[in-house]
């Protein structure tokens, strides 16, 4: 499939490309040639797949949603349930891969940031499958926001260093793995979790992670007896979004939409909707939409949801959205919130804070879209945002209201 | 292209046989109206060069000195516009020349074209932008070198020598070695990669090299001697303006600084 290839030099369209300092160039070099001879080789590819089906739990299920679907009217809605996956999000595909990759290579250590900590969850993971030494930079804000994803990268023995630098949040996480990376080059793999950086990670994480739309492709067509109308994916990087549009790209009549945080308005500052405000610019590592002021400092970004708040979004994503393939809206913080409120009431399914803007969006189309077919991603479960739910859902947790009948 | 001040500099400092003193400074640390006060202090300490670092939200290539400095800039309202109304007053003043050190975002938004027009009316002789790799590289070498600056880009321990080459096509001026894999920041003790680096670089291209990242000391400096045609020291300079932000003396100290740094560069090679 040639639809959207990255150029020689990782470029999509105007996007991606190499934007790092000379120290990584040479590294970077390295890596590609090491994933593009790893992709040619079937052993490889073997391993992946034995370890994404005994260890991770692939495939993973489509799920018709009667209630939600017969409640709301209109759609039918199927979720495509990667919150299924050990570790509890998408994130772990791209891992299992990129570790296989580390280990070819010799890598000893690992280094990865986190936003919402699922990322580093499923490093800290593999890394203890490989018995690779394994650090996650973790922004403090997001430190405080995920106290049990921090605590569940421990207990796999990984070491998490708070990132104290500018909104303490996933960009300068980022910023500080690649300190770590320059720093410690020879020996260490950067496993870097969204479809973000240089070239080729946008290209090699959209390659790991485009198993989901294989699976879903084909299991909408054996469950629904044809392909959706309409795609839907939240988007902070975008790993989980590439991964299920890959494969629909060149199904012509197949919507694809990505959702972007909406925060809590579109004022600048208040969300992280990069195709809201933002402009193409170059941000660790690679060209692409970012939201930034009118000097070229990155603004600061805002979301309910960890994994979505950051001010730039993948390159891939830029140029489908230029030449208008995939369409990108955003939805709020309150709306991501009643979403999985009414998902978690209507089919017994918690999601991930950043999975629920996806659903929030494929419910507000529902009812205008009477005979059609919504595909969700589910990239993830939301164990881990319990306590964002209890503060934001507070009518739930008032002791003299709304008790379960005994 | 005609000689610039940068190539004019390294001329003079080999038919001198010493060494420039390359000076970095976060401009509008710790804030803008005070940094061609202190840019001209390094000159008179000394300094043959200057490196004005525009300030960046997101500096990935700087360590927490430079962060904390490039933080200061931002809260007293630096941007690459005021960076050019600086290099404007230290014009009047000073010949030094003066390089322009950015990451890539601020010069994108800037406009390419728009800024090398400006930065040359400003006085600026060249420009180094950190995450900008010779690969992207043609559109800003274009435009830098169609209105007559420098295009400076680094050279790294880890880079190839199909790399270097491309290094030294794509720089004017002067090739910066990165004397370390890491980010910018004092250091205890020069890296055993230098060495090696230079003679790597000197074998690809005639141009003046400057080492820099992690050199802070006299002892530094002398042990280049002879070796790099410049030194560059960022964060010592740096740390000195942290450390006395609200010392009516620090104008001196940093003269000072660079007056001691510079003895390193002209004291008899070991």
């Amino acid at each position: 499939m040639t639809i959207s290839q990255p150029d020689a030099g990782g470029h999509f369209g105007p996007y991606g490309g190499r934007y790092v300092p000379e120290v990584l160039m040479s590294p970077i070099e390295e890596l590609e040639q090491a994933y593009q001879q790893a992709a040619q080789d079937a052993q490889f590819q073997t391993e992946l797949d034995a370890l994404l089906a005994s260890y991770a739990g692939r495939p993973t299920p489509l799920y018709y949603c009667r209630r939600l679907s017969e409640q709301i009217g209109g759609a039918q809605i199927y979720l495509k349930r990667e919150d299924l996956l050990h570790t509890g999000a998408h994130k772990i595909n791209n891992c299992l891969g990129q570790a296989l990759l580390a280990r070819r290579m010799g890598k000893k250590r690992i280094v990865a940031e986190t936003g919402a900590g699922q990322h580093g969850v499923a490093t800290a993971t593999v890394c203890a499958l490989f018995g690779i030494e394994c650090v996650v930079y973790m922004g403090e804000e997001d430190m405080r926001r995920q106290r049990l994803n921090v605590f569940r990268m421990r207990l796999l023995g990984a070491t998490v260093v708070p990132v104290t630098s500018g909104s303490r949040t996933l960009k300068d996480a980022i910023s500080e793995a690649m300190r770590d990376w320059v720093t410690n080059v020879a020996g260490t793999y950067y496993l870097l979790g969204s479809a973000l950086g240089a070239h080729p990670y946008p290209l090699m994480v959209r390659q790991f992670q485009r198993v989901i739309g294989r699976e879903a492709r084909q299991q909408v067509r054996e469950q629904a007896g044809r392909l959706p109308d309409t795609a839907f994916a939240c988007v902070g990087g975008g790993s989980n979004a590439i991964g299920l549009f890959y494969d629909f790209l060149g199904d012509e009549a197949v919507k694809l939409v990505g959702i972007e945080a909406g925060g809590r308005s579109l004022e600048p500052g208040q969300h992280a909707a990069r195709f809201a405000g933002g402009l193409p610019g170059v941000l660790q590592g690679a060209l692409s939409y970012v939201l930034q002021n009118g000097d070229g400092q990155i603004s600061l970004t805002h979301s309910v949801s960890a994994g979505l708040d950051y001010a730039m979004i993948g390159p891939e994503h830029a140029w489908l959205h230029d030449g208008g393939r995939a369409e990108y809206v955003s939805i709020s913080d309150s709306e991501a919130l009643q979403a999985a409120r009414l998902l978690s009431r209507v089919e017994g399914i918690i999601p991930a804070l950043e999975s629920a803007h996806a659903v929030a969006e494929a419910i507000r189309r529902a009812p205008a879209a009477t005979g059609q077919i919504f595909l969700v991603n589910l990239s993830g479960r939301g164990d881990k945002d319990i306590d964002i739910y209890r503060e934001n859902l507070k009518d739930l947790d008032d002791p003299d209201t709304n008790q379960p009948a005994l | 292209m005609t000689p610039t001040r940068i190539s004019r500099l390294f001329e003079d400092c080999r038919r001198q046989r010493r060494g420039a003193l390359i000076a970095y400074i976060t401009a509008g640390d710790p804030a803008p109206a005070r940094t061609p006060e202190l840019v001209k202090a390094l000159v008179r300490g000394g300094a043959d060069l200057i490196e004005l670092g525009v300030p960046f939200s997101d500096p990935v290539a700087d360590g927490p000195v430079i962060q904390r400095a490039t933080a200061r800039a931002l809260a007293a309202g630096a941007s690459l516009r005021g960076v050019l109304e600086m290099a404007r007053q230290i014009r009047q003043a000073s010949p030094v020349p003066m390089v322009l050190f950015s990451y890539l975002n601020p010069v994108l938004r800037y406009g390419l074209e728009a800024l090398a027009r400006d930065a040359r009316e400003s006085g600026i002789d060249g420009c180094l932008l950190t995450d900008l790799s010779v690969e992207e590289a043609d559109p800003y070498v274009g435009a830098l070198h169609g209105h007559g600056l420098d295009s400076i880009f680094l050279a790294a321990p880890t880079s190839s020598e199909r790399r270097r080459k491309l290094v030294a096509k794509y720089s004017t001026g002067f090739v910066y070695l990165v004397s370390r894999t890491g980010v910018t920041g004092e250091r205890d003790s020069l890296s055993d990669s230098v060495a090696p680096l230079i003679e790597s670089m000197r074998a690809v291209t005639p141009l003046p090299l400057a080492v820099g990242f992690g050199i802070s000391r006299p002892e530094h400096l002398a042990a280049l001697r002879g070796i790099a045609d410049g030194v560059v020291v960022g964060s010592a300079f740096v740390r000195l303006i942290e450390n006395n932000t609200d010392d009516p003396r620090l104008a001196e100290k940093l003269e000072a600084l660079a007056r001691e740094l510079k003895a390193g560069l002209e004291a008899p090679g070991a």
